[in-house]
C-alpha cells in the first residue's frame, strides 16, 4: 500500500511552513505521520501538498516558564516519558504517556500530532484538558493562545483554523496539594482508547477545591465530565463520594457506541468506573 | 521526484524518489536489503521495524523523503564479522522464532529496548513487544530470548541454556 502522489515540502522555518499553506490551502502539516501516514496509505486522506515540519528549528522541546511547563508541538511522546522536567512538574503526563500506542509509535508521534489531530480515541487530548492546559498556534494572523477548554470541537477537528500551526501546549505545573491520574482500558489490538479518563484534583484541609476530569473513546471528541466534577467540589475526598461523583461522570456527555466492539451502555458504565479508579488515583498522588 | 540520501548499516544510499515512496520500500527495493520484512502495512505489526537515529520505527510509516540524512539500521547491520549479535544469538538459542516473519522486527524493537533498559522484567519485555506481533510462538520464548539477550549484554557469564 502506499499513499495517492502528492507535492513534499520540507521548510526549514516557521515562517516558510505558513507560507507554503498560504499557498497550497489543501495541504496539510505532517509531523510525526503516525496518524495522518496510515490514513494517506488506506487513501482515507489525499492531501495534494504535505508541509513536513521536521525541519524547522525551535518546534521541539520541554522548558519551563514560571508556573507553566511548555512542551514544543514536534516534540515526541518518547521526550516526554524521559523528560526529567515532566516527571518533576506533570509526573501523570510522563505515567500517561507510557499507555500511548507501543514503543514505536511512542518514539516518533508527537504532541502537536496529537492534539491537533483530534482522535476520539486519542490518549493525550484527555490528559491535556483534565490538565487545562493552553495551545499556542501560528497562522497568517500571527500568534495566538487557545485555551485548552475551547480547544477540541469536534471529531478530528479542532479550533485550529486553516493554514495554522499548533507550535505548543503549556501546561500549569503541580502544586502541593494536587494530583492527577489517566486511566485508560485499551483496545486490545489496537491499543488506543475504548475509554480513557483523566482526573486532576486538588485538595486543601482535606476538601476538594478543584476537580478536572476528562474522558476519551467514549465520546466524539475529548470531553470534560462537568457533572462529575462539581458533585466533588467542597466535598471531603473519599471512597464515598468519589464513588457518588463517578456515578454521575455520564451526565451531559454524548456517548457513542459501535456494534462491532463496545456498546453506548457499555462505554457509559465505562466511564464511570473509570472515573472513579481515574479519581482514587488522584488522590493517591496528591503531593 | 526527490532527492534523498539515507545511510544504511553505515553505506550511503542516494536515490531519486517519489515523495510517496516509503521507506520500508526504500530499504528492500532501493538499498535491496530485503531482511526487513512487511507484515500488516498498516503500522500495526512490527515486523517492519528498523531502528533509525537511534529508535526503533516501523519502516512502512514513514516516507524515505522524510528520512532524507537518516541513519538507518536493519537487521542486516547486526552481525559482525560472521559473529551474530547476542540478540540474534539468544533468539537462536532460545528458539525465539518458528517462521521467522517477525523475527528482524522483533529483534531491532529488542536492541532498542535493551540499550534503554539493560535490565528488563519479563513484564517490562511485554510491554516492549506491544508493537509487534508473531503469530506463531506465543511470544514465551521470545521473551526468554529478550531476557537471555540482556544477560549476554551486561556481560553476565552465558546462563546454560536448559530445553525450556
Ligand atoms: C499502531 C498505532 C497505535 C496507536 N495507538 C495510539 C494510542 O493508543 N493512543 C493515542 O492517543 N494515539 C495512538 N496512535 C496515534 C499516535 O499517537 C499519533 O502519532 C498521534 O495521534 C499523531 O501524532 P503525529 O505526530 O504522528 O501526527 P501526524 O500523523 O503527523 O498528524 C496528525 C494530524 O495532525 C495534523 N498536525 C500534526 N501536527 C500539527 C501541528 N503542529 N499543527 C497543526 N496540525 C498538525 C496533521 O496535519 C494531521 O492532520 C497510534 C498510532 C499507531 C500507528
Ligand atoms: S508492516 Fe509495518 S507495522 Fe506491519
Ligand atoms: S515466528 Fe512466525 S510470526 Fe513470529
Amino acid at each position: 500500500m502506499f499513499p495517492a502522489t502528492f507535492e513534499y515540502y520540507a521548510p526549514t522555518s516557521l515562517e516558510e511552513a505558513l507560507n507554503l499553506l498560504r499557498q497550497n490551502p489543501e495541504a496539510k502539516v505532517l509531523a510525526g505521520g503516525h496518524s495522518l501516514i496510515p490514513a494517506m496509505k488506506l487513501r482515507l486522506a489525499t492531501p495534494p501538498a504535505l508541509v513536513d515540519l521536521r525541519r524547522i528549528p525551535g518546534l521541539s522541546g520541554i522548558r519551563l516558564e514560571g508556573d507553566q511547563l511548555v512542551i514544543g508541538a514536534m516534540t515526541t511522546y518518547y521526550d516526554v516519558q524521559t523528560s526529567e522536567l515532566v516527571r518533576q512538574h506533570v509526573p501523570v503526563l510522563a505515567e500517561a504517556t507510557d499507555v500511548v500506542g507501543d514503543l514505536q509509535v511512542r518514539n516518533w508521534g508527537t504532541v502537536g500530532g496529537s492534539l491537533a489531530h483530534s482522535d476520539p480515541a486519542g490518549d493525550y487530548p484527555a490528559i491535556i484538558l483534565a490538565l487545562g492546559a493552553e495551545v499556542r498556534a501560528r497562522g497568517p494572523q500571527g500568534e495566538r493562545t487557545i485555551p485548552i477548554d475551547q480547544f477540541f470541537v469536534g471529531m478530528f477537528t479542532t479550533a485550529l483554523q486553516p493554514g495554522e500551526i499548533l507550535t505548543e501546549v503549556r501546561i500549569p505545573v503541580m502544586g502541593p496539594g494536587t494530583g492527577a491520574a489517566y486511566v485508560k482500558f485499551p483496545h486490545p489490538a489496537s491499543r488506543y482508547a475504548v475509554v480513557g479518563v483523566c482526573a486532576v484534583v486538588g485538595r486543601e484541609d482535606n476538601i476538594c477545591r478543584q476537580a478536572r476530569i476528562a474522558v476519551t473513546g467514549a465520546t466524539l471528541y475529548a470531553t470534560r465530565a462537568t457533572a462529575a466534577e462539581q458533585a466533588l467540589q467542597g466535598q471531603t475526598l473519599n471512597a464515598d463520594t468519589i464513588r457518588a461523583a463517578a456515578e454521575r461522570a455520564p451526565e451531559g456527555l454524548t456517548i457513542t457506541g459501535d456494534r462491532v466492539f463496545a456498546s453506548e451502555e457499555y462505554r457509559t458504565h465505562l466511564v464511570r468506573v473509570l472515573t472513579r479508579r481515574a479519581l482514587m488515583a488522584a488522590v493517591e498522588k496528591i503531593r | 521526484m526527490a532527492r534523498v540520501s539515507i545511510r544504511i548499516n553505515g553505506v550511503l544510499h542516494e536515490a531519486d524518489v517519489e515523495p510517496r515512496l516509503l521507506l520500508v520500500h526504500f530499504i528492500r527495493d532501493v538499498a535491496g536489503l530485503t531482511g526487513t520484512n512487511i507484515g500488516c502495512d498498516t503500522s500495526q505489526c512490527g515486523a517492519c521495524t528498523v531502528i533509525m537515529n537511534g529508535r526503533a520505527a516501523k519502516s512502512c510509516t514513514f516516507l524515505a523523503v522524510q528520512c532524507d540524512g537518516a541513519e538507518i539500521l536493519t537487521i542486516e547491520g547486526l552481525a559482525k564479522d560472521g559473529q551474530l549479535h547476542p540478540i540474534q544469538q539468544a533468539f537462536w538459542e532460545k528458539h525465539g522464532l518458528q517462521c521467522g516473519y517477525c523475527t528482524p522486527g522483533m529483534i531491532m524493537t529488542a536492541y532498542h529496548f535493551l540499550q534503554m533498559n539493560p535490565n528488563p522484567t519479563e513484564e517490562e519485555i511485554r510491554h516492549a513487544l506491544e508493537g509487534n506481533i508473531c503469530r506463531c510462538t506465543g511470544y514465551h520464548n521470545i521473551v526468554k530470548a529478550i531476557q537471555y539477550a540482556a544477560e549476554l549484554m551486561r556481560g553476565g557469564a552465558p546462563a546454560p541454556t536448559p530445553a525450556d
